[in-house]
């Protein structure tokens, strides 16, 4: 019997891209699967030990009753269960439904919705079950995918930053593209751990990483208003990728 | 021979959750006497209703949003998305913009065909659960696979910002282009990665391949001076020769009884083929010299019809795309502007096909005269080959039946894995049922 901590990811409502991030860390996989026996991981092997397992990565958010379920399932063969990505700690892409009529929605899509076994929201994980930790993006950051398996492993807490973009950018030498180029931002209220990118590539923060802790996104929207955005810019801006967070739902009401 | 009538010769396999592909699907076979009777390749993804939260939304935003449907292959549809958008705003690219997006996309080709290559496909062949078992006997092959798979990312990383959902691709262009002298590093790891392909086609070229092959339509882009990607007339063995313009008069999305997923067909013809198969069979000629020496010394013909072999020609076009973004490197000019304008401030329609690593990605919208979506129609390449994939295994399955029944499903898994299938791209024109299929 191997001694090695049992690792097993999941998949809800999701693109796998997050999931995908563990085999982006192409340096590093094999090391993992020699620290970790990688228990259940079907995007990876078709080897399946049964649980209960140590630490469970859990992606996509709850959208059907069998998945309600099945997340439940999920959590009580799990020791520790960390939700990966902005579908499984938001909603993700997918909550937009949470503001429409779902049953209006399916007709877009299906010829015969009647056949659709769907809820009418699409939610995270942790309206379902506890969640030991969040890690935040749309997608994750693989070296904080790491950070967290590593913390994991070694029984500590994960080292990831909960302030905003504005610092990355900071650590990054960006120049502040709202200040300097007069670029709507979502950065004073997006959650750090991307490192910076789109302000590193001329480009406002488009908040998939989700609001940070205490954002002020009333300031936020005045200072988008005064660069010309109108409100249905601000409105679509906020609910995106992370729109049904708590801070990015409250204010996108605002701009309805 | 055992009584017909007897229970013993009633096989069920079913494989609740296939493994090694992207996304959640499953598989149920049924054969009774020695024939098949049931083969149903069962889509459970949820659906996330994409076209519909599309309506509204600014025809900016639908690069960004569209590459949710897929974090494999979000290159493919912020590129389907551009190119519909740029359509329907009557634009096109500037050379240096045009081959920046081809560079882009020769990145998502190695990476998505180096995992589907070393991590997902190749174990089957050498009787492995995964790429890590592999890794215990074969290390330096999956280590040289993970080398492959992270310099296709590296491209991702340099140009888009990060490998899954970048962020510098706009509708117009870019947000940022890079300096000439930016390539450096990035042209070193290429070379080496284009002989590690090469090196990749001569080993994949020598596992053991299921005696195999089926009269298929192959449908890819086709374009006079490349290698399709980004551009193109639609094209088959079977004679279409049509504008992208004209996909939905000749393509068209069937209800079959026995599954409850449409199947995408090419009307009055039937199933077709999608994907590194079909751009090879139509488009070879195209392809590098050294591609097709890499080819013909791995025994492929100018044609493929065994689609076990699919890994061999994935192999083929993560040589070409590491040739490519060299030669797209060593041509480069840097662009008067990382982007072109773009308004549109009247109703419009645009259309977007472009090759996904596992084949062609429509895309179609609708705009209002205030920017907004009104209408948006995908179809992803794993859809068109659906009903392909089930006509592979109602052939393969009776070729089969002396298998044991774990070997049944495992020969039937790979034969699925064959198409790289990408079930969370399927998903969004799926019909799923709340009744369950009886076993």
């Amino acid at each position: 019997m191997s001694t090695q901590p049992k690792l097993a990811v999941w998949k809800f409502a999701s693109c796998d891209g997050c999931q995908l991030s563990l085999l982006d860390c192409e340096d590093e996989i094999l090391a993992v699967s020699d620290a970790v026996q990688i228990a259940n991981f079907a995007e990876a092997t078709r080897h399946v030990e049964p649980g209960p397992y140590d630490l469970s990565l859990v992606e996509g958010s709850i959208t059907t009753p069998h998945d309600a379920e099945r997340i439940r399932e999920v959590r009580a063969q799990s020791r520790h269960l960390i939700t990966i990505g902005a579908c499984a700690t938001a909603g993700g892409i997918q909550a937009l439904r949470n503001y429409r009529d779902v049953s209006e929605m399916a007709s877009v899509v299906y010829a015969s919705p009647q056949y659709i076994d769907t809820l009418a929201t699409s939610t995270p994980v942790s309206d379902h079950v506890k969640v030991d930790f969040e890690l935040r993006g749309c997608p994750i950051n693989k070296h904080q995918l790491l950070e967290v398996i590593l913390a994991f492993l070694h029984r500590r807490k994960p080292v990831v930053s909960s302030e905003s973009v504005c610092v990355e950018c900071k650590l990054r030498g960006n120049i502040c593209v709202m200040t300097a180029h007069g670029t709507p931002c979502l950065g004073p209220v997006t959650h750090a751990g991307c490192g910076a990118i789109c302000p590193a590539y001329n480009r406002g923060c488009y908040g998939c990483f989700g609001p940070k802790e205490t954002p002020n996104t009333a300031a936020l929207a005045a200072q988008w208003k005064t660069l010309g955005a109108s409100s249905g810019e601000i409105l679509r801006a906020f609910r995106s990728f992370n729109g049904y967070a708590d801070a990015f739902r409250e204010e996108s009401l605002k701009h309805e | 021979m055992s009584d017909p009538a007897s229970p013993r010769n009633t096989r069920t396999i079913k494989v609740d959750y296939l493994a090694r592909v992207e996304g959640e699907g499953a598989l149920h076979l049924g054969i009774r006497d020695g024939i098949v009777e049931e083969v149903k390749l069962k889509i459970f993804e949820p659906p996330r209703f994409f076209e519909a939260f599309l309506q509204g939304r600014h025809f900016r935003e639908a690069p960004d949003i569209t590459a949710r449907i897929c974090g494999i292959c979000p290159v493919a549809y912020q590129m389907s998305a551009c190119h519909a958008m740029e359509k329907a705003a009557g634009i096109a690219l500037p050379r240096p913009l045009r081959e920046l997006r081809r560079l882009l996309y020769c990145g998502e080709w190695i990476e998505s065909h180096a995992l589907h290559i070393f991590m997902l496909h190749a174990p089957d062949f050498l009787g492995y659960e995964s790429a890590i078992a592999m890794a215990k006997d074969h290390r330096d092959v999956v280590q040289m696979g993970l080398k492959l798979k992270k310099t296709g990312n590296d491209i991702g990383t340099f140009l888009g910002g990060r490998e899954i959902h970048p962020v510098n691709v706009k509708v117009g262009g870019f947000y940022k282009t890079p300096r000439k002298g930016d390539f450096t590093q990035l042209a070193e790891t290429l070379r080496w990665a284009a002989d590690a392909a090469e090196r990749t086609v001569q080993w994949v070229a020598q596992l053991p391949f299921p005696e195999f092959d089926q009269e298929y339509e192959y449908v890819s882009l086709s374009h006079p001076d490349e290698y399709p990607m980004n551009e193109g007339r639609l094209i088959s063995n079977r004679g279409l020769d049509i504008d992208v313009a004209a996909y939905e008069a000749h393509f068209e999305e069937e209800h079959v009884p026995y599954t409850n997923a449409l199947h995408s067909i090419h009307k009055g013809h039937g199933a077709y083929f999608v994907g590194p198969m079909a751009r090879y069979a139509l488009n070879s000629a195209r392809l590098t010299p050294r591609v097709r020496a890499a080819a013909s010394s791995a025994g492929l013909g100018e044609i493929c019809n065994n689609p076990f072999q699919s890994i061999i020609v994935r192999a083929l076009e993560v040589l070409y795309a590491c040739e490519e973004a060299l030669r797209i490197i060593t041509e480069y000019e840097e662009p008067d502007s990382p982007d072109i304008p773009v308004h549109i401030a009247r109703e419009c329609s645009g259309w977007g096909c472009t090759e996904a690593p596992r084949g062609i990605l429509y895309h179609r919208y609708v705009i209002g005269e205030d920017g907004l979506i009104t209408q948006a129609k995908i179809v992803p390449p794993t859809s068109q080959n659906q009903k392909q994939i089930e006509k592979d295994l109602w052939k393969i399955v009776p070729q089969s039946l002396h298998l044991t029944d774990a070997e049944l499903q495992w020969r039937c898994e790979q034969a699925i894995r064959n198409y790289d299938p990408c079930i969370s791209c399927a998903t969004h024109f799926l019909k799923i049922q709340k009744e369950e299929i009886p076993s």
